[in-house]
C-alpha cells in the first residue's frame, strides 16, 4: 500500500523537467496552435494588443456572463477584482482545474464534486512553462492552476493572475504563517500554498561516510572533495537550480545575489559551474533518482521528491539518501493561482477552501509524500512523512533554506551559465 | 474524362484544351486537402516563426511584437552560439559520413538479392519505424549503460566496466543508428534502379570488380548518395532528443538550445531566429541536393542513351 502511493508520490517535482525534450515541444506546438488560432484576427491590427494588453481583453469575456460577476462587485464595491463577490463554498460552474501530473488523491476530486455538485475537468502539464504558455496566450482558459513559487512571481507581475479573495477562503487560516508572506508574493495576494519540497543531493551512504557524515555542494563543486566520490556525479539540467547550487557553495545567498542584481556573483557561479562541467557524467532532471539507486550515478543533485520516490521504488533506505547540504539548499512551493481569464472563479475559490481543509490538506500529502503547507493538517498527516528529514528538515535545516526568487531581467544571464559551462 | 474525350472527337484543338482543363480541375480538386493542410500547420507556424524573429523579448520574458529588430539574428553571431552551431554541423557530418559508410554496403548487399529475398529484407529495415523513435533510443541508453549487456560483457571478459553512455561516441552511435534508414533507402533505390549491365560491361572490359564499382557503379548511384545525405545531415543537424538522452545533456547542440530558448529562456525571437536560420540551411542543403540530382540524372539520360545506341550497334556489327 504505502509502496502504490509513493509510486505515484513524488513525481511532480521529479517531472518538473521531466521528459524536457517533449516539455518543449509541446511548449512550441501550444504556442505555434494558440498563435495559428488567432492568425487571422492577429496579423493586421491586434498584434501589439495580444502582448501588451491581454488583461482587459480577456476580462471583458466574463463578463459577458450574467448577474453574478456584474452584480455583485458593484454591491460590495469590493477592490479586490471580480473574485470579490465569491462567498465561501460558492460555485459558479463546473471547474477546469489545471496540474501537475500526478499530483492529487483523484479521491480528494470525487470529494469535491459531491459536495458542491459541480464537475471538475482536471487536466495536467509537466512544467511551468507549459502552464505559462497555455494560460498566457489564452489557447486554453483554466480556472485553477498550480504555479510554483518564480512562477507566482512571473505570472502576477504580468497580470496573469487574479487576485484571491480570502472571505471566500476561510480555510487559509489553515497555512503555516511561514508559507503565508513569501517573497515570490510578499502581500500574498495571488496564491495559496499547496505543496512544498527542496533540492539537495541524493547520494550513497559510502559517499556520505567519506564526506565525514555532512552533506556539502563541495562533493558536486570542489575537485578534491569530488575525487572521493568512487562513482559519477550528475547535477539537475536547470539553470536555476545550478547556478543556486553553485551560489550556495560559494557561500552567497541567492536571494541577495538576485535581489541586489549582483551579476558578478552570477557570473562567478557559472565560472564554477564550466569548471564543474567536466566532471560529471550528465545533466539530469528526470531520471537522477533511478540513476542514483540504480548505481549510474553515486552523487546526484536533484528535487527531495524525486529521491523519495526513486529509493522507495527501490527500497535502498539502507545504501542511499537525500541531504540538504550543510551550506544550505532551495526551498521551493507549488501553488493553488487563479488566472486572470478564468471563467469560474466562485468554483476556484471554493477548491481553494476544500483543499485548504486541514483533513483534505493531509490527505493531499499522505498521497503525494511532500510538505504540507498546511499546519492545521499536521495531526492527520502519516508519521512516517513526518519524520522523514527529507520531506520535513529538522528546524536547524529549514533555517539554510532558501527560495529562488523571480529573476526578472537577469533570467536570461541566469541561463547563459548554464549554456556557457556546456559550450 | 468521358465528356473529354467525346468533345475531343468533334473538335480536336478544343476538345484538347477542356480535356486538360478538367485534368487540371480535378488535379486542384485532389491537391486541396493536402495544400490546406500545409498551408495550416507548415506556412502558417512557419510564417509566425518569421515574424517572432523579428520581434523583442521583453525583461519580462515576454514577447513584443512591437519595435521590429534583428537582434536576434545579430545575438546568433556571439561566439558561444556559432560555437554551438559548429559543434552541431560536425556531428551531423560525422553521423553522415558514418550513416554512409555503414549504409552504402549494406543498400548494396540489399539490391544485389533476389526479389523475394529483397522484399523481406526491405521489411527489416523498415521494422525499427514501426516503434517510437524515443522509445528506441531509451533502449540504446539500456544497451550502452553501465548496467546494460555491453557493459556486462566487457566485465565479463575482464575489460572493466563500459563507460560509454554519456559520451560524444555514445551521441554518434545513437545518431547514426536514427538515421541510418533514411541513407538506406535512397541508396537502395538508385542501386536497384541502376543497369546491372553495365558493370557487366565494364568488367567485360577487363575492369577489375573495383575499378567497375568505382568508374561506374558509383557515379550512378550519385543521386542516391546525395539524396541520402541532405535526408540524413539535415535532420541530425537539429538533432534534439539523442544528444540529450544519450550524450546526458553535457553539450550543447542547436537542436537543444532552440528548446532551451522556447522551454526554459522564454527567449522566443531569439529561438525563432535560430529556427529560420535552421530552415534555411536546411533550403539551401534541399536545392543543392535538387541541382545535383537533376545534374547526376542528366548525366544518366544521356548514358543510357548511349547504351541503346551501344547495344544496337554490336548487333548489326554480329550480323556483319
Amino acid at each position: 500500500m504505502s509502496s502504490t502511493t509513493r509510486t505515484r508520490a513524488a513525481r511532480p517535482r521529479g517531472r518538473r523537467a521531466r521528459l524536457m525534450m517533449l516539455g518543449g515541444i509541446v511548449g512550441i506546438a501550444s504556442l505555434l496552435a494558440a498563435a495559428c488560432g488567432d492568425d487571422d484576427a492577429e496579423e493586421p491590427a491586434a498584434a501589439p494588443e495580444t502582448t501588451q494588453a491581454p488583461a482587459p481583453a480577456e476580462e471583458a469575456a466574463p463578463a459577458e456572463e450574467p448577474a453574478p460577476a456584474e452584480e455583485a462587485p458593484a454591491e460590495e464595491a469590493a477592490p479586490a477584482g471580480p473574485a470579490a463577490h465569491c462567498a465561501a463554498g460558492q460555485t459558479d460552474g463546473d471547474l477546469t482545474f489545471y496540474n501537475w501530473a500526478e499530483y492529487i488523491d483523484d479521491e480528494l476530486l470525487a470529494a469535491f464534486e459531491a459536495e458542491t455538485g459541480i464537475n471538475v475537468d482536471y487536466t495536467t502539464y509537466e512544467s511551468n512553462e507549459e502552464m505559462l504558455t497555455k494560460v498566457e496566450s489564452g489557447a486554453a482558459i483554466y480556472d485553477l492552476v498550480v504555479p510554483s513559487d518564480y512562477m507566482v512571481d512571473t505570472m502576477r507581475r504580468e497580470g496573469l493572475l487574479l487576485e484571491l479573495n480570502y472571505d471566500a477562503i476561510p480555510n487559509s487560516a489553515n497555512i503555516d504563517p511561514a508559507f503565508t508572506n513569501p517573497p515570490f508574493d510578499p502581500e500574498h495576494r495571488y496564491h495559496v500554498a499547496y505543496q512544498w519540497g527542496t533540492t539537495g543531493i541524493g547520494m550513497t551512504y559510502e559517499v556520505l561516510e567519506l564526506l565525514g557524515g555532512e552533506s556539502t555542494w563541495a562533493v558536486l563543486f570542489d575537485p578534491d572533495t569530488a575525487a572521493l566520490v568512487p562513482g559519477s556525479i550528475s547535477m539537475l539540467d536547470d539553470a536555476p537550480e545550478t547556478v543556486s547550487a553553485a551560489l550556495k557553495y560559494l557561500g552567497y545567498s541567492i536571494e541577495d545575489v538576485i535581489n541586489s542584481r549582483n551579476e558578478d556573483a552570477i557570473q562567478e557561479a557559472g565560472d564554477l559551474l564550466r569548471a564543474t562541467n567536466e566532471r560529471l557524467l550528465k545533466y539530469d532532471s528526470v531520471t537522477f533518482g533511478d540513476d542514483l539507486v540504480n548505481g549510474e550515478v553515486d552523487v546526484a543533485h536533484g528535487w527531495s521528491g524525486g529521491f523519495a520516490l526513486s529509493i522507495d521504488e527501490a527500497d535502498a533506505y539502507e545504501t542511499h539518501v537525500y541531504t540538504i547540504p550543510a551550506e544550505g539548499g532551495v526551498r521551493w512551493v507549488d501553488t493553488m493561482a487563479i488566472p486572470h481569464n478564468a471563467d469560474n472563479v466562485c468554483s476556484a475559490h471554493a477548491m481553494i477552501n476544500f483543499l485548504t481543509d486541514a483533513e483534505n490538506g493531509a490527505t493531499l500529502t499522505n498521497w503525494t509524500f511532500y510538505g504540507s503547507p498546511n499546519a492545521a493538517a499536521t495531526p492527520f498527516i502519516d508519521s512516517a512523512i513526518l519524520e522523514d528529514p527529507g520531506i520535513y528538515p529538522p528546524p536547524e535545516v529549514d533555517a539554510r533554506l532558501e527560495f529562488i526568487p523571480h529573476a526578472g531581467d537577469m533570467a536570461l544571464l541566469i541561463q547563459d551559465q548554464l549554456t556557457n559551462a556546456k559550450s | 474524362m468521358q465528356p473529354a474525350n467525346r468533345t475531343s472527337e468533334s473538335t480536336p484543338a478544343s476538345g484538347e484544351k477542356a480535356a486538360a482543363q478538367a485534368q487540371r480541375r480535378q488535379g486542384m480538386l485532389l491537391a486541396s486537402p493536402g495544400a490546406l493542410y500545409l498551408l495550416i500547420f507548415f506556412v502558417a507556424p512557419l510564417a509566425l516563426i518569421s515574424v517572432y524573429s523579428f520581434a523583442t523579448r521583453t525583461s519580462t520574458g515576454r514577447t513584443s511584437l512591437s519595435g521590429w529588430n534583428v537582434e536576434s539574428y545579430r545575438a546568433i553571431g556571439d561566439d558561444v552560439i556559432v560555437g554551438i552551431i559548429g559543434r552541431s554541423a560536425w556531428l551531423a557530418t560525422l553521423t553522415t559520413a558514418l550513416c554512409l559508410a555503414v549504409g552504402y554496403p549494406f543498400a548494396y548487399y540489399l539490391a544485389t538479392r533476389p526479389r523475394h529475398v529483397r522484399a523481406i529484407l526491405l521489411v527489416l529495415v523498415m521494422i525499427p519505424f514501426w516503434t517510437n523513435g524515443l522509445v528506441r533510443v531509451f533502449a540504446i541508453r539500456f544497451l550502452l549503460g553501465s548496467n546494460g549487456p555491453a557493459s556486462a560483457l566487457s566485465e565479463n571478459l575482464g575489460f572493466g566496466t563500459f563507460r560509454i553512455l554519456f559520451t560524444p561516441t555514445a551521441v554518434t552511435i545513437g545518431m547514426v543508428y536514427s538515421f541510418l534508414t533514411f541513407m538506406v533507402l535512397p541508396l537502395y533505390v538508385s542501386l536497384e534502379r541502376m543497369d546491372w549491365s553495365l558493370t557487366e560491361a565494364a568488367r567485360d572490359l577487363y575492369a577489375s570488380g573495383s575499378k567497375a564499382f568505382w568508374k561506374v557503379t558509383l557515379p550512378l548511384t550519385k543521386s542516391g548518395i546525395v539524396a541520402g545525405s541532405v535526408l540524413v545531415f539535415v535532420p541530425s543537424f537539429g538533432s534534439y532528443v539523442v544528444p540529450d538522452i544519450l550524450g546526458g545533456a553535457k553539450t550543447l547542440l542547436i537542436g537543444s538550445y532552440i528548446a532551451r530558448q522556447f522551454r526554459d529562456a522564454r527567449n522566443y525571437p531569439l529561438g525563432a531566429a535560430l529556427s529560420v536560420l535552421l530552415i534555411v540551411a536546411m533550403l539551401v542543403a534541399v536545392a543543392l541536393n535538387q541541382r545535383s540530382g537533376s545534374g547526376a540524372e542528366g548525366g544518366d539520360r544521356p548514358r543510357r542513351r548511349r547504351r541503346g545506341r551501344a547495344r544496337a550497334e554490336p548487333e548489326p556489327a554480329a550480323v556483319s
